[in-house]
């Protein structure tokens, strides 16, 4: 890649991080954390965009995050109070800021009328708060770049001839900060042919020099056609640090004292030589402490112009190679200078020096887990050999494939592990939500986070913000009542909001809580029977009530709400989490509020399972949806017309499923007191009866694609390769449950005909 | 000889870019991502010239710069100030804390080396 | 066993396999590699010419039985078939045939068109036919293998 197109991707990715810094911040400030390390880091935040921006020339980020980041500087100075108001236009002002970000990386249009509005409130806030003007610099954030002292007029067209006279006497302070005479007078001579005289009038005698002092002044006649800026550029470092009086060559004397471009006076240089003093000399006149005469200067120009003109050549960090000790400190106590130390390799010779992280492309992660996933079949499938050639007993050989799986596993936690990221990414984002979704309700609503480092891995991470945006939205949209019916209810005009992370059995268990008026079981009824998902003589416990909401086409709005989604429901929410291997639910209490729990797989790449055996084949049921596994009794299983069987349950009827007729793998129906069940959970928390021939047991299985090579199945969620080398499959227990409920009761539905896919 | 500059700014397009354009003209760059580590970076290391950004978390440019001049071997090092800052506060704070002159940003590459190559020896 | 048809430079290189009495082939370009035949494991709602899928080094490979596929009769696989693992686009998947017959350099020019008898099913798969020592070998097309490209083609 380009060089610079890299720094622009790291330029946006470090934006990111400096706004998540930005609004984490504010929203600490907000809170009442106002201290300096806070309200340093929001600043620096904008500070650091505005910088990047401006290297890459996005002007209107570099405007927004000027008017921005001096508002900030206020708060910074005390000059401006961090009350609540100014708090929620800076909280705005980063959301904006963030839009305008993404818009520069995406080259997308900004929406100039909220940047425009938000720009000029922030300006108000700024200037508003105290009798102070606003530096009129500051009015634009390009404004610094073209604050130049205008050039001074020229007085007299008669001096129009390039002559300069220059008066330079440094003082002690130039020197204490590394500035040099000599540097400056070899800058001087870049802008054409100079005459130096030493002035060492000023010099005590050598018992009284301070070794650290300045005692020398030069006096340079410069024969030049450039403006009198020009020259004050070169000193612009010192310029409060010297005396400095810059005037023409007024008078003939002068003028004749003037470097000629080709006079011979210029050491027999050309226009393009550049003479110069040498520092060493300079430093030298100094100690020897006697006049310099005319030959002195003419040899410390030509010695000058040696080393100028061969370091021209050569690469810039080489420039003036034989100036190793600019003068006036006299002391060096710098040890270095030793040829080989510059050369050497650093320690800290990247950009990476303090973070202990190295970055790596996702796909060799991948590769990694591949083959992980590899060692731990190939691991399983030595231990299958050894036992079925009896060597296990004889000898130590169980202990080391003991050692061999143990090994083997943590090296599986390991490496998914580097897949493992914080929740604190997905975390991030919902503070805005939560901002807009309140303006657009126009709820109070506070948003409580809690555990965002808790880890899990990516893919995961990067697939559960859309269902999380979408809980969120509905705990302000229809957990949360109205501010009026809050106070009326003796509540806090303000809702809470709590959004939790947390490890909990091998899973990641993250829950939305809301302190609203909780679920209104007679309304979610009453929707669900008029939408005829539930019959309306149906008992339904409280939890079930509740759950309703997951139903496809369940929406307890009454309208649908522009917040919520266009017509997108809780079941959506369900179906995506189930996809990932993982389950919702929710618990409420009328008047105190919802909390919704998920609950998910750390990754993806690995499940637990039961193995079973159905028709000859073994499959895998993923345990997260097994509630519990059980031995029916014939007397408990009840026919229904034909071929649909129930079995009765703690006083209910759930349905159920031969698996190995569902898929077909077998025509004759298992007699379900000669088999196992297992009771599963799908979507929408239907339940139902799984039997099977027998269970093998549970294990940790690596998911493969089916897709990969081949296509969906039905039924058939992915595979993976058993101890023994073989694909076992694995069930998708969410397509045969809601099976039970429809298309299966006409049979073999999904023993879809092999005619429809033969070539015609 | 190949002259070194130590860059010391928090910001990694800023560090990238300081790299990408001092390394174009020939120096040698080390660099560091607050005061606290270019100080951590100055035990091994003896740069020619430094340039470091102001607003820095754990220790901004002002107190590196303070650091830098207490410290015998570093008093003569030229050490410029980058920064967008332009009013004359910041760079008379900048210039009592010893810096030896200051580089506007948005830096141009040919600007930097041009203001580096000034004040190296 | 190398045979030549081709004088020229143009020569194509094509894996020939036999499925019954009838050679077939299929571009070397398009094979991955050779293995036995090892157990397959049955997938619901298959056609019946999917035996299964197989662990291939991690990877879940298809297998297609190239008789059933064609229309003919199939039979039960044992260690003496053979699984060529073609590629066929960005997906792979294991051509069950009777045995890996010949390795052939073939000129393009030599392939003649299928007759217009040949069945539909047939003229899915074959490209062309190819006489080579008086046998006849059809040039298989692997793009229809698979069920779901037949869907899209059907």
């Amino acid at each position: 890649m380009d060089p610079m197109a890299a720094i622009r991707e790291t330029f946006f990715q470090e934006c990111e991080e400096q706004l998540c810094e930005l609004e984490s911040g504010l929203m600490r400030m907000e809170g009442g954390e106002t201290d300096q390390e806070t309200v340093n880091a929001v600043f620096r935040a904008v500070h650091s965009i505005k910088g990047g921006a401006g290297a890459f020339g996005l002007e209107d980020l570099v405007r927004f995050a000027h008017v921005f980041e001096t508002a900030l500087d206020r708060v910074r100075s005390g000059k401006l109070e961090a009350s609540a108001n100014a708090m929620r236009l800076l909280l705005r002002a980063s959301d904006a800021l963030a839009d305008q970000v993404r818009c520069a990386r995406d080259g997308a249009t900004p929406d100039e009328a909220q940047t425009t509005s938000l720009a000029a409130a922030l300006k108000a806030l700024t200037n508003g708060d105290a009798t102070e003007q606003s530096d009129p610099a500051e009015d634009d954030g390009l404004g610094d770049l073209t604050f130049l002292p205008l050039p001074v007029p020229v007085e007299d067209e008669t001096l129009q001839t390039g002559g300069w006279v220059i008066k330079f006497r440094p003082f002690a302070d130039l020197y204490a900060n590394a500035n040099e005479a000599a540097l400056l007078l070899r800058e001087v001579s870049m802008l054409g042919p100079v005459r130096v005289t030493v002035d060492r009038s000023a010099l005590p005698d050598f018992a009284e020099l301070d070794p650290e002092g300045a005692y020398l002044a030069w006096t340079i006649a410069l024969h030049a056609e450039c403006d009198e800026q020009a020259i004050r550029s070169a000193f612009e470092f010192v310029e409060d640090d010297c005396e400095l009086v810059i005037s023409r060559a007024s008078d003939q004397s002068d003028r004749l004292n003037l470097p000629q471009p080709d006079a011979e006076v210029a050491g027999g240089g050309t226009a393009e030589t550049i003479p110069t003093p040498d520092p060493v000399t300079a430093a030298n006149v100094t100690a020897n402490s006697g006049m310099p005469s005319d030959a002195d200067v003419l040899a410390m120009i030509r010695k000058a112009q040696q080393s100028v003109s061969s370091s021209d050549r050569e690469q810039p960090g080489a420039i003036a190679g034989g100036a190793q000790n600019p003068s006036p400190p006299a002391v060096r106590s710098r040890q270095d200078a030793a040829p080989g130390t510059d050369g050497a390799p650093s320690k800290n010779d990247t950009g990476s020096a303090v973070g202990a992280t190295i970055r790596v492309d996702l796909d060799r992660v991948d590769r990694l887990i591949d083959l992980v996933g590899e060692l731990v079949i190939n691991e399983a499938m030595l231990t299958q050999r050894v036992m079925e050639a009896g060597l296990a007993r004889a000898s130590g050989v169980a202990a080391a494939l003991d050692e061999l799986e143990h090994l083997t596993r943590e090296i599986q936690d390991s490496v998914m592990a580097i897949r493992a990221q914080p929740v604190r990414s997905v975390f991030q984002r919902m503070p805005r939500l939560v901002r807009e979704v309140a303006a657009m309700t126009g709820k109070q609503v506070r948003l409580l986070t809690d555990g965002e480092g808790t880890e899990v891995d990516k893919t995961v991470i990067e697939r559960i913000a859309d269902p999380l945006t979408h809980m969120i939205r509905n705990a302000i949209d229809h957990g949360l009542e109205s501010t009026d019916a809050r106070l009326a209810a003796g509540k806090p005009e303000e809702g809470v909001v709590r959004l939790t992370a947390l490890h909990r059995s091998g899973r990641i268990v993250i829950e939305v809580a809301d302190d609203g008026a909780g679920i209104n079981r007679e309304r979610v009824k009453a929707k669900a029977i008029e939408k005829g998902l539930v019959a309306p003589e149906a008992q339904l416990s409280d939890e079930e009530t509740d759950n309703l909401i997951f139903l496809p086409g369940f929406s307890t709005a009454s309208e649908v709400s522009d917040i919520s989604g266009r017509g997108v429901g809780m079941d959506v929410v369900r179906r995506s989490v189930q996809s990932l291997g993982g389950r919702i639910s929710i618990a409420s209490r009328p008047g105190a509020g919802s909390t919704f729990t998920l609950s998910l797989p750390l990754t993806l790449a690995v499940l637990d399972g039961m193995v079973v055996s159905v028709a000859g084949h073994t499959l895998i049921v993923p345990l997260s949806a097994i509630i519990e596994t059980l031995q029916p009794q014939a007397a408990n299983v009840h026919t229904l017309g034909t071929d649909v069987r129930v079995v009765a349950m703690r006083g209910r009827y759930i349905p159920l499923v031969d698996v190995g007729m569902a898929l077909g793998y077998s025509e004759v129906p298992l007699e379900a007191d000669k088999s196992v069940a297992l009771l599963v959970e799908g979507e929408g928390g239907i339940r139902a009866v799984l039997i099977v021939d027998a269970i093998q047991g549970q294990r940790q299985v690596v998911i493969k694609s089916l897709e990969a090579n081949y296509r969906a199945v039905p039924g058939i969620a992915a595979a993976t390769v058993m101890g023994d080398g073989r694909v076992a499959l694995i069930l998708d227990v969410d397509a045969i449950v809601s099976v039970t409920r429809t298309e299966l009761i006409r049979g073999d539905a999904l023993r879809a005909e092999p005619t429809l896919l033969q070539a015609s | 000889m190949i002259k070194t500059i130590l860059t010391v700014d928090d910001s990694r397009t800023m560090r990238d870019m300081l790299r990408l354009s001092l390394v174009e003209a020939g120096f040698r760059v080390v660099q560091a991502e607050d005061g606290v580590h270019g100080l951590e970076v100055l035990r091994d290391e003896t740069p020619d010239v430094i340039v470091t950004d102001i607003n820095m978390p754990r220790m901004d440019g002002f107190g590196f710069i303070e650091a830098v001049r207490r410290d015998v071997t570093w008093r003569s090092t030229p050490v410029l100030v980058l920064t967008t800052e332009v009013d004359a506060e910041k760079k008379s704070r900048a210039k009592a804390a010893g810096a030896t002159g200051w580089i506007v940003k948005p830096f141009d590459p040919v600007k930097l080396v041009d203001v580096i190559r000034r004040v190296a020896a | 066993m190398n045979e030549s048809l081709t004088n020229g430079a143009e020569g194509r290189e094509f894996i020939a396999f036999r499925v019954g009495q009838q050679e077939f082939c299929v571009n070397i370009m398009a094979v991955r590699e050779i293995r036995g035949w090892t157990a397959a494991t049955a997938l619901p709602q298959a056609p019946r010419y999917i035996c299964g899928v197989i662990n291939l080094r991690g990877a879940v490979l298809p297998i297609v039985d190239f008789a059933v596929r064609l229309g003919l009769p199939g039979s039960a696989p044992t260690a003496r078939h053979v699984i060529i693992v073609t590629q066929i686009h960005n997906q792979q998947v294991g051509l069950l045939v009777d045995a890996v017959s010949d390795i052939l350099t073939l000129n393009e020019n030599a392939i003649q068109p299928t007759p217009d008898v040949a069945s539909d099913l047939v003229k899915a798969f074959v490209r062309g036919l190819l006489p080579v020592d008086g046998r006849m070998i059809s040039l298989i097309s692997l793009d229809h293998i698979l069920p779901l490209e037949e869907r899209q083609a059907a």
